[in-house]
């Protein structure tokens, strides 16, 4: 292939990462949960868009492959299996409570990145220059910011997604690593994805209908209050509604 | 020489013809897409004729401050047009006077005296709008800091004419991260800056939540007048720097003969043109932020050019 050809493959790839980079920075910040799996859907569309691009830059039909088992189990079968086996609390609330305010998340977030950028960079020395993409940081980057996800947020579909995307994270890294890894392996990638999706979604079902929420960061603090009995209807969706039916 | 110096008038006085041109299709941009007819696109000349006719009154309160701003606010982006790219891709007279953060600093000389004409005449609405112009001001500067940092970082300068270069030679580079990701984070800056619906409603009428309308309440005549069109111009200026350097050098006139300059004029209107209608969806699809949430948004620009310079960063 020609180098113009080449470059402009490599500049394509570098902006989907890039654009990668920004939605997980969008999932550790976005309020709705509706909204964090709608970021997690283009997520995994640009993961799909680098591997088709990688693909084509060093034609490997392996990578299509990827490509396409992403495109089915992420954007399509992850959101109807939520939609399927999650209370539907999930997506009407609008989730306010974090650990930390938003811009503080934001901050530490970015310092994340730039540390996987020190975290790649022994790795990309080490390697031969064909393989120094911007796949590698930014995958490490996506894992860090996906566990990050799982540490601030207290909503289980938040947690959930946190988890997906470090898995997207390591993936995008993958890609670039191993660009003639075993279909089979891939295969067995996406279904174990699609198994912990199941059984987080049906654990959160349970938390709801146990609790009467889904907010399982105040699962915590369970301990010290009275939980009020399973059999009671589970109409209350935050303290302030609780107080106010205590008080009628 | 002396056609430069001709070039550089032709640039200024094509921002301050069509400045409130573009205000005017805005707005019937804006009424259209609600399905209203809306004003026509010439209202704004109207209006700022109508307004030049028209006494001024000035309060006996107020100082010197006061009866200045009115000219810096107009002379301040007339000033930015001699150093920025709005008809040529190449250097004009004035040119090697400043580069971006220049310009940047003249366009924020013009906020700052109009913040300051604000609480001068102690108007209760005045310093209101003043303060908060301050906040959504400090949040975005360093949004634009990280912006400039980023452009002298991947071009090796931050003179606009080498700027504007860069992204489109060779033309893969326009898809370089930093560069799609730089245009979004100055986006984002452009609608704050300019008090565009998702930080200020630039349409409303009710003091309490305006931003940007209410730093003028207090003038009249001809003060008004100049700070309306100083305004407009501001957006223009603010629109040729987001167009003609940092999303694409098309369209801009590379021969220096006198027609070829003219013949710029349409192809930048046009860049406009369609930079307003896109503009124009988002004004129409998003509602007014809270006002605290504003520091989310410029967070959200602020994390977007640091990852366009992440990006660069982490290229091989």
């Amino acid at each position: 292939m020609s180098d113009t050809t080449n470059q402009l493959l490599n500049n394509l790839n570098s902006l989907v990462t890039g654009l990668f980079l920004l939605t997980a920075f969008g999932i550790v910040a976005m309020r709705q949960a509706r909204g964090v799996l709608f970021l997690f859907i283009v997520q995994s569309l640009l993961l799909a868009a680098s591997a088709v691009l990688l693909g084509l830059r060093y034609t490997s039909h392996h990578l299509y492959g990827v490509a396409v088992v992403n495109l089915i189990s992420k954007p399509i079968i992850v959101p109807w299996l939520l939609r399927k086996t999650s209370p539907s609390e999930v997506y009407t609330r609008r989730e306010v409570d974090q650990v930390l305010n938003i811009p503080t998340a934001l901050l530490i977030a970015l310092a994340l990145a730039i540390l996987a950028y020190f975290l790649g960079l022994p790795l990309l020395n080490a390697v031969a220059p064909e393989f120094r993409g911007p796949n590698v940081p930014i995958g490490i980057a996506g894992l860090l910011l996906g566990a990050f996800t799982i540490t601030v947020r207290r909503e289980a579909l938040p947690l959930l997604i946190g988890l997906l995307v470090m898995e997207n994270g390591a993936f995008l890294a993958g890609i670039d690593i191993a660009r003639n890894l075993k279909m089979l392996i891939e295969l067995a990638i996406a279904t174990d994805g699609l198994i912990i999706v199941f059984i987080m979604s049906v654990l959160t079902r349970a938390v709801q209908k146990q609790v009467g929420t889904t907010a399982v960061g105040e699962l915590a603090s369970l301990k010290e209050t009275t939980v009020e009995p399973a059999d009671k209807p589970a109409n209350h969706r935050n303290d302030d509604e609780r107080i106010f039916n205590n008080a009628r | 020489m002396f056609n430069h110096i001709l070039f550089n008038l032709i640039q200024v006085l094509v921002v301050m013809a069509f400045a409130p041109l573009a205000s005017g299709v805005t707005s019937r941009l804006k009424e259209m897409i609600q399905s209203k007819r809306g004003p026509s696109i010439f209202q704004p000349y109207r209006d700022l004729w109508k307004l030049f006719h028209k006494d001024e009154i000035v309060s006996e309160d107020s100082s010197w401050i006061f009866r200045f701003t009115p000219y810096i606010v107009f002379v301040t982006p007339i000033f930015v047009t001699l150093l920025i790219p709005v008809l040529t891709n190449y250097p004009l007279f004035f040119a090697f006077m400043g580069d971006m953060i220049g310009g940047g600093f003249i366009l924020a000389l013009g906020g700052f005296f109009a913040t300051l004409a604000a609480i001068d005449t102690a108007n209760p609405y005045g310093p209101v709008g003043a303060s908060r112009t301050r906040m959504v001001g400090f949040l975005a500067e360093p949004v634009f800091m990280i912006v400039f940092f980023t452009v002298s970082f991947v071009a090796g300068s931050t003179i606009p004419y080498i700027v504007q270069e860069k992204w489109v030679t060779p033309p893969a580079n326009f898809f370089l991260p930093s560069h799609v990701l730089l245009v979004l984070a100055f986006l984002m800056l452009i609608l704050a800056e300019g008090g565009r619906i998702p930080v200020d409603n630039p349409g409303g009428h009710f003091e309490l939540a305006m931003i940007d309308e209410s730093k003028s309440l207090e003038y009249s005549g001809r003060g008004f007048a100049l700070m309306k069109w100083g305004g407009q111009m501001k957006f223009f200026v603010l629109l040729c720097i987001f167009l003609n350097v940092l999303v694409t050098p098309w369209g801009l006139a590379g021969g220096q003969t006198l027609g070829a300059v003219l013949w710029a004029i349409p192809f930048v209107l046009f860049k406009i043109f369609c930079f307003l209608l896109a503009l124009v969806v988002i004004e129409s699809s998003l509602s007014k932020l809270r006002l605290f949430r504003i520091a989310e948004f410029l967070g959200a620009a602020f994390i977007t050019s640091v990852a366009a310079m992440i990006a660069q960063v982490f290229l091989p």
